[in-house]
């Protein structure tokens, strides 16, 4: 009861002493102009436009994720496509320097799953060596399960997050 | 309406803390379970003398203390016949009848200097005899310690054993920011009050941070943050803030652990191509490797006499628990039951293990007992992680998520109180809960 007393004054005195609590959480968030933005609105082309059907263009270069089953670190072939697209062309650019960083979904505990994302991002950079690109322009790093793409706790958002993106 | 929610929390962080650090959002208590059944005990509310009112309830917070450990079921005050607020003022016959078994009473006065004066007496009931009664002189900021110290104290006197209420936790929060999330490790009283924010020390740290471990003696927070873009190792001292960078070798820095003499750190190292453990003499950081396997090998933890480590290997094809000699020699698999076992930790007596058990999608928060070599569930929600003992073995403390957020919880290692703690906006996790020792206001 107390505690809803004081939050009740820190209340009142927050909203007194406005912007001037200090901490970086009362500094101004960077302005969104999306929100709010009235939308406006047509009526739109009377007939419906004709369309071209675009073939997908199936290019493995765009993909730079490599997606792995629970608790395992074995690429499939439908990945490894991806992963040997990368390597021929990190093959024929020896300039380029790539990082492979591992990640794992959130079961499970998160040292181990650090470790996980490791051996994750360590079987990739075994395929670029193998496929002809050299270990020093190969850097892994392992964030475990603390950077998930998808934030559900879903088997659907779990497949999104196991996974080594392919960064150069 | 959310920065002013904001300013709010942090307005009350600041409040709380008397400035000492950057202060943070509040965690709330909820007990979901186990609230009756406990030793009836009557706190009857301290008596104030003066005008001025203390800024702390001290008998509302020795309730909730005593309410929260299950060992107790605080009487409503609403029932009690009488107010005593001194010695002489308790009649053993009224509290017979309210069917109490101990009493606490009470007194606060001003002392001078924003200095207080705070007496209490606890009584045993049926033996009509004080068990016991101290004076304490303390500033306003610290009657809410004044408060837990008595809730030990009385813990102590009825049960035998420790109680906790004075320790702090460690823990890691993330909330949304426009620039994406934002990572911070805190410190807070057990029961979430007075939150210190140890990094980052201003401004926002966007890369995570993870395995916050405390050294024995409380002074000293090891932990792996990835604010150089990889995880790295620091130990960061809780009172004045200074750190430094213990293990930043190639590949993971992680998952340190304090040897109970507080002289090494266990740690996981996977600067030869493979995660391995490891242990670094504080002194001069020399290293020793203590495992040698292809497989995953991480999450050590000393057992109590720190002879032994036990930790998580998946040398069998799913993660389990091990355990070895502290220098790495007789390596024996613990759990052999389920799928999954993994980031074990022991007791203060060293007679079991916490730790994560699962399958699939549901992980949760189990005991190990040695004596019987048997696995038990303690919770059944599904993605509970990071348990860690209270310093007296009865609270195990650990993450799960309640209504798609991070929250944490508490379970009594019999699995009968179970409670949660949630700050107001964004994610908790990683608990874990300091040892004993950390200043004690005078007693006189």
């Amino acid at each position: 009861m107390l505690r809803k007393e004081l939050l009740l004054l820190t209340a009142v005195a927050a909203l007194v002493l406005g912007g001037c609590a200090g901490g970086e959480a009362t500094k101004p968030s960077v302005e969104d102009k999306s929100v709010g933005t009235p939308e406006t609105a047509g009526t739109g082309t009377p007939e419906g436009a004709k369309g071209k059907p675009l073939e997908a263009k199936a290019d493995p270069l765009s993909k730079r994720r490599v997606y792995f089953s629970f608790d395992s670190s074995s690429v499939d072939d439908e990945n490894r496509a991806i992963v040997e697209a990368h390597a021929a062309h990190l093959a024929a650019n020896k300039s380029i320097k790539v990082t492979l960083e591992g990640h794992a979904d959130e079961r499970g505990t998160r040292e181990y799953n650090l470790a996980l994302g490791e051996r994750r991002a360590q079987a990739v950079a075994r395929m670029f060596k193998v496929l002809g690109v050299s270990a020093d322009r190969i850097k892994t790093v392992s964030y475990g399960e603390e950077k998930p793409v998808a934030l559900d706790h879903s088997e659907s958002a779990w497949s999104l997050n196991r996974r080594v993106e392919i960064l150069y | 309406m959310k920065n002013i929610r904001i300013a709010l929390v942090v307005l009350a962080g600041l409040l709380a803390a008397g400035h000492a650090l950057p202060a943070a959002a509040v965690l709330t208590i909820e007990i979901t379970q186990g609230i009756d059944g406990g030793m009836p005990i009557a706190i009857v509310p301290f008596g104030v003398t003066g005008k001025e009112r203390p800024p702390v309830d001290i008998a509302s917070v020795i309730n909730a203390d005593l309410a929260r450990s299950g060992r107790f079921t605080p009487l409503d005050k609403k029932t009690f016949v009488a107010q005593p607020v001194e010695d002489r003022q308790v009649v053993f016959k009224d509290w017979r009848i309210a069917k109490a078994e101990a009493l606490v009473i009470g007194n606060i006065k001003p002392a001078g200097a924003g200095r207080w004066q705070i007496e209490y007496r606890l009584y045993d009931i049926y033996k009509e005899t004080q068990l016991a009664g101290y004076s304490y002189t303390e500033t306003g900021d610290r009657l809410r310690l004044v408060a837990h110290q008595i809730s030990d104290l009385i813990y102590e006197k009825l049960t035998g054993e420790r109680g906790v209420f004075s320790t702090r936790i460690a823990y890691v929060t993330r909330e949304r920011t426009p620039k994406g999330f934002s990572y911070k490790l805190q410190v807070a009283d057990a029961d979430g009050y007075n939150p210190l924010t140890l990094l980052p020390s201003s401004g926002l740290l966007h890369e995570p941070i993870m395995s916050p471990a405390w050294s024995p003696d409380g002074t000293r927070l090891a932990y792996v943050s990835f604010e150089a873009r990889r995880p790295i190792l620091y130990v960061q001292n809780v009172i004045v803030g200074s750190r430094t960078r213990v293990a930043e070798f190639n590949g993971i820095n992680s998952a340190p652990a304090w040897s109970p003499d507080g002289t090494r750190l266990a740690l996981t190292l996977s600067r030869d191509g493979n995660p391995e453990i490891y242990v670094m003499q504080l002194s001069d950081n020399v290293l020793t490797r203590l495992t040698n396997h292809p497989a995953i090998d991480t999450e050590p933890s000393w057992s109590p006499d720190g002879r032994e480590l036990v930790f998580t290997s998946d040398r069998s094809g799913k993660p389990q628990i091990y355990r070895m000699r502290a220098d790495g020699s007789d390596v024996q698999r613990v759990t052999f039951e389920g799928e999954y076992n993994a980031r074990a930790s022991f007791a203060a007596d060293g007679k079991s293990l916490t730790l994560v058990s699962g399958a699939k999608g549901n992980y949760h928060v189990s005991l190990y007992q040695f004596s019987n070599a048997t696995l038990q569930a303690l919770t059944d929600t599904p993605l509970d992680e990071s348990p860690s003992f209270a310093p007296n073995g009865r609270l195990i403390l650990y993450a799960t998520e309640r209504g798609g957020r991070g929250v944490l919880a508490s379970v009594s290692s019999d699995g009968r109180v179970r409670q949660t703690l949630k700050l107001q906006e964004g994610d908790v996790r990683e608990p874990v809960w300091s040892p004993y020792n950390r200043p004690s206001p005078t007693k006189e």
